[in-house]
């Protein structure tokens, strides 16, 4: 009985931090409707902040308790930063670039904490006065942990106390409600804005400093965190304070004894539960319908076929990748194969959000269902290169027909967060299923066989699979089945009242498109000569994202373009400097502020521009 | 004059309040039915009763003689029930070919071609309900650049796209100039005669209810007062009372 009380107390600490995260995610969702990626960075920066502090005054209560204020305040003053100097220059761009702009402070920051801080995991000192354990019914429990319990309480009860009982707060609400009549109202945006980021990067920074006495401090803490919190978030309702309490509590409790009932399964725990509260209530507990967000994508300019000379761009292209062996070194050619798979993968995703205004956050899924299943067959079964390739579009479309089957009754918002749900599920299961999967050892030993295990041979063949797959995706935006998945997310209502089964023909596309990812996943893995869990996790679904933006999702060249030059840049600057992520992070800043159409969209009205003048 | 759609005894509630409560009406072939009633009287509503949009509480809703409550819009519209909505719905990244185009491809169940474009599709079919409505010139536009009376008459062709029995125009001239609306109603008429359509409306301008509709049926707070023809409904003094107020 004690141990099961012990536990619930425990789970009710990591509710704490969950719901001091959390909360300042919601808040600033609620009021500026940016999804906010870097709010995870901001959490392990009030960690690193926190533990810097707590080292220098970290002796007495007093100092202590200081220094966690402090990492707050600074955090806090680091968000309002961010608003001012990145965020508001984007309020008008597509809800996309915001996004893609906060992932360029997560890498910007893992490498300036990582510059400061060193990548060593650091150990902080205790909370002065609280080291020590109390006894609840003869079982230890920690004195901290006993006042972050208090803690969560505490704060929502004073998060009430602004939003209700202060002028400030009434704004923010007011904003959060409807944006437009808050302005007309005669409130400054900017300044409130400024305002909440700050409020909501605080917590965040709170939260983190709060960890230092419980866990070590490391890099990893942004993505962690940033996941966990937009399911609190989700779970509670968007923009929805009460609910992220309560999504927190009841997260907190489902690890406290999931790892009790299913220890096998913890890490799918979380996420099969979002899955269910998103399938049973469409826009989480607390939430409201009107407070969910819109569909990503808005409608852009018709796609035009490329006329004239332009028609024969993609044939010229080809022509010359493939002759680039006759000139080009080993390195390149590996480099090169890279980029053409990539380039199937993000091609794959725009199908989803360039023409389905469908935002995937999970598609390394089936990048990761395909390689493994190709992986998988060569291992278990000896299976000879060619049937495994054709295994991995296959099983990576079964897979996204299950999960799409789901996914697909959502939109928005609701709809990328059941895919990351289910990518995170797909990935734990291969993590800890290591039977059959070696869990992180990965699988070893997935090479071509002898006629494709030369650097040009496999180029080549990676060329022709994977550039029939891009040609087909191509046709198929082109065709009644790309038109049919823009009528539905251009406007669901007239789709449906001429015939269309807008559900339907989503869920298939979302299947095409995991499929082709499974294709460019089983390519890369014979690419590689392995596989691991790593291929279909966040960072990948993210990376995938990022070149599916850069290149901008409003021409189908797009993907092509933000692939190679995502893939080159990274290359070239890992290659060059240990820094990479800053490298990469600040180009990915400076072409969202220079190019808020992605790159081929600016390439192209370029084009339009010179020949209309 | 053949019954197309019967309605009988329709309800619907919107939490407590009870937005259409016992409406039934017929529509024939030929006919072009105006519905009309103040603000709030509950049209719309109504028409997303017909069309499936909406789950009426109770009542039948009859097309041909088969009960089309509960059915999901996309199976109503494969009936034959065609629909314009009041404020505009059409696809804006396409242009305005390319909308009836996506009609003609569903109507001939092509959704699913992963080769050949889709703008090659019912090319001339598109092109000729365009030249129908006056929408010919801007074939080429896109359509999330037309003007709103422009929208309307592309709702209308790709309304007409379907091929429907019953057409139901949710407020069809709206925002549109006072003889653009003449025009866009002397078409629907001329259409109602070529195809032996039926035709329900609604709509505010009164002009345009009393020179176009062969009859017309009164809604206030979701119920029916009156029906009949322009000239008795004018004549009703409950309507006078009800719909146009001191002004009448």
């Amino acid at each position: 009985m004690s141990f099961y009380l012990v536990q619930f107390l425990s789970g009710l600490a990591t509710a704490a931090t969950l719901f001091l995260v959390s909360s300042g995610l919601t808040i600033v969702f609620g009021v500026t409707r940016i999804v906010n990626f870097a709010h995870g960075s901001f959490y392990m920066l009030g960690a690193y902040l926190g533990w810097t502090l707590v080292e220098r005054w970290g002796s007495t209560p007093l100092g202590f308790w200081g220094a966690v204020a402090a990492s707050a305040l600074a955090v806090g003053l680091l968000g309002a930063l961010m608003e001012v100097g990145l965020l508001r220059r984007l309020y008008r761009s597509p809800e996309l670039f915001q996004l893609l702009a906060t992932f360029g402070v997560v890498l910007v920051v893992q490498d300036a904490a990582s510059w400061i801080w060193g990548s060593e995991d650091l150990l902080g000192r205790r909370a002065p006065g609280l080291r020590g354990s109390v006894d609840i019914l003869d079982q230890p429990f920690p004195l901290y942990d006993l006042v972050l319990i208090g803690l969560g309480p505490l704060v929502l009860g004073l998060l009430w106390l602004l939003f209700n009982r202060t002028r400030w707060g009434t704004l923010v609400r007011a904003a959060t409600q409807d944006r437009d009549m808050a302005s007309a109202l005669g409130v400054d945006p900017a300044r409130l804005f400024t305002g909440v980021l700050f409020l909501g990067s605080a917590l965040a920074g709170l939260g983190g400093a709060l960890q230092v006495p419980r866990e070590a401090v490391n890099l990893h803490m942004d993505m962690a965190i940033v996941v966990e919190a937009f399911v609190v978030v989700v779970v509670g309702g968007m923009g929805s304070l009460t609910g992220a309490f309560v999504a927190s509590l009841l997260i907190g409790q489902l690890q406290a004894f999931g790892i009790l009932v299913f220890p096998q399964i913890t890490l799918v725990l979380v996420f099969l539960f979002m899955a269910v509260v998103l399938v049973i209530r469409p826009y989480g507990l607390l939430g409201r319908a009107e407070d969910a967000p819109p569909t990503a994508a808005s409608p852009g300019p018709p796609l035009v076929a490329a006329a004239g000379a332009a028609r024969w761009a993609p044939a010229l292209l080809l022509a010359l990748l493939a002759a680039v062996p006759l000139v080009a070194g080993d390195y390149a050619l590996i480099v090169l194969t890279e980029v053409v798979i990539l380039a199937l993968l993000a091609a794959s995703l725009h199908l989803l959000i360039g023409l389905g205004g469908l935002v995937s956050f999970g598609h390394a899924a089936y990048f990761g269902l395909g390689a493994y299943g190709a992986a998988l067959l060569v291992k278990h079964f000896a299976a000879p290169m060619p049937l495994a390739l054709a295994a991995a579009p296959l099983v990576a479309g079964l897979g996204a027909l299950a999960a799409g089957w789901f996914c697909v009754r959502r939109s928005g918002l609701y709809f990328a967060m059941l895919t990351l749900a289910f990518a995170q599920i797909v990935w734990s299961v291969t993590f800890q299923w290591y039977g059959v999967t070696g869990g992180d050892n990965g699988i070893l030993g997935v090479w071509p066989p002898d006629w494709a295990a030369g650097k040009a041979a496999y180029y080549w063949l990676t060329l022709a699979l994977a550039g029939g797959a891009l040609l087909l995706l191509r046709r198929a935006a082109f065709a009644p089945f790309g038109y049919t998945l823009r009528a539905g997310r251009d406007s669901t209502l007239r789709a449906e009242s001429v015939g269309i089964d807008v559900r339907r023909h989503q869920w298939l596309s979302f299947a095409l498109a995991g499929s082709a990812a499974g294709l460019a996943g089983g390519l890369y893995a014979f690419s590689k000569g392995s596989v691991f869990p790593t291929l279909m996790a966040v960072p990948v679904s993210v990376d995938a994202l990022v070149m599916v933006l850069m290149g901008g999702i409003q021409t189908l060249s797009g993907p092509v373009v933000g692939a190679a030059l995502f893939h080159l840049l990274e290359t070239e600057a890992m290659s060059r400097t240990d820094w990479w992520r800053l490298v990469l992070g600040a180009i990915i800043l400076v072409l969202v502020l220079a190019f808020p159409k992605g790159v081929a969209g600016f390439v192209r009205d370029l084009w339009t521009r010179g020949r209309d003048a | 004059m053949s019954r197309r759609l019967a309605v009988e005894n329709l309800q619907r509630a919107f939490g407590g309040v009870q937005a259409v409560r016992g409406v039934s009406f017929v529509l024939g072939a030929g006919e072009v039915l105006a519905l009309i009633g103040p603000n709030g009287a509950g049209k719309t509503t109504c028409f997303n009763l017909l069309n499936g949009q909406l789950r009426p509480d109770a009542g039948t809703v009859r097309l041909d003689g088969v009960d089309i409550v509960g059915l999901p819009p996309r199976r109503i519209w494969r009936m034959g029930v065609g629909r314009t909505f009041q404020i505009t719905a059409t696809f804006a990244s396409m242009t305005v070919r390319e909308n009836v185009q996506m009609v003609l491809l569903s109507v001939h169940r092509r959704l699913f071609g992963l080769w050949n474009p889709a703008a090659a599709g019912f090319r001339d079919e598109a092109m000729a309900l365009l030249e129908r409505v006056g929408m010919g010139a801007q074939a080429e536009r896109p359509c999330g650049v037309l003007a709103y009376g422009d929208l309307k008459r592309v709702e209308l062709a790709m309304a007409l796209a379907g091929d429907p029995k019953v057409l139901l125009m949710d407020e069809p001239t709206a925002g549109m100039a006072p003889g653009e609306r003449q025009e866009l109603m002397a078409l629907t008429s001329s259409l109602v005669r070529e195809r032996g359509l039926a035709v329900l409306f609604t709509e505010h301008d009164m002009d345009v209810v009393f020179g176009h509709a062969t009859r017309i049926i009164v809604l206030d707070r979701g119920q029916l007062i009156a029906e009949g023809t322009p000239d008795a409904v004018r004549a009703d003094p409950r309507v006078q009372a009800v719909y146009l107020g001191g002004a009448a």
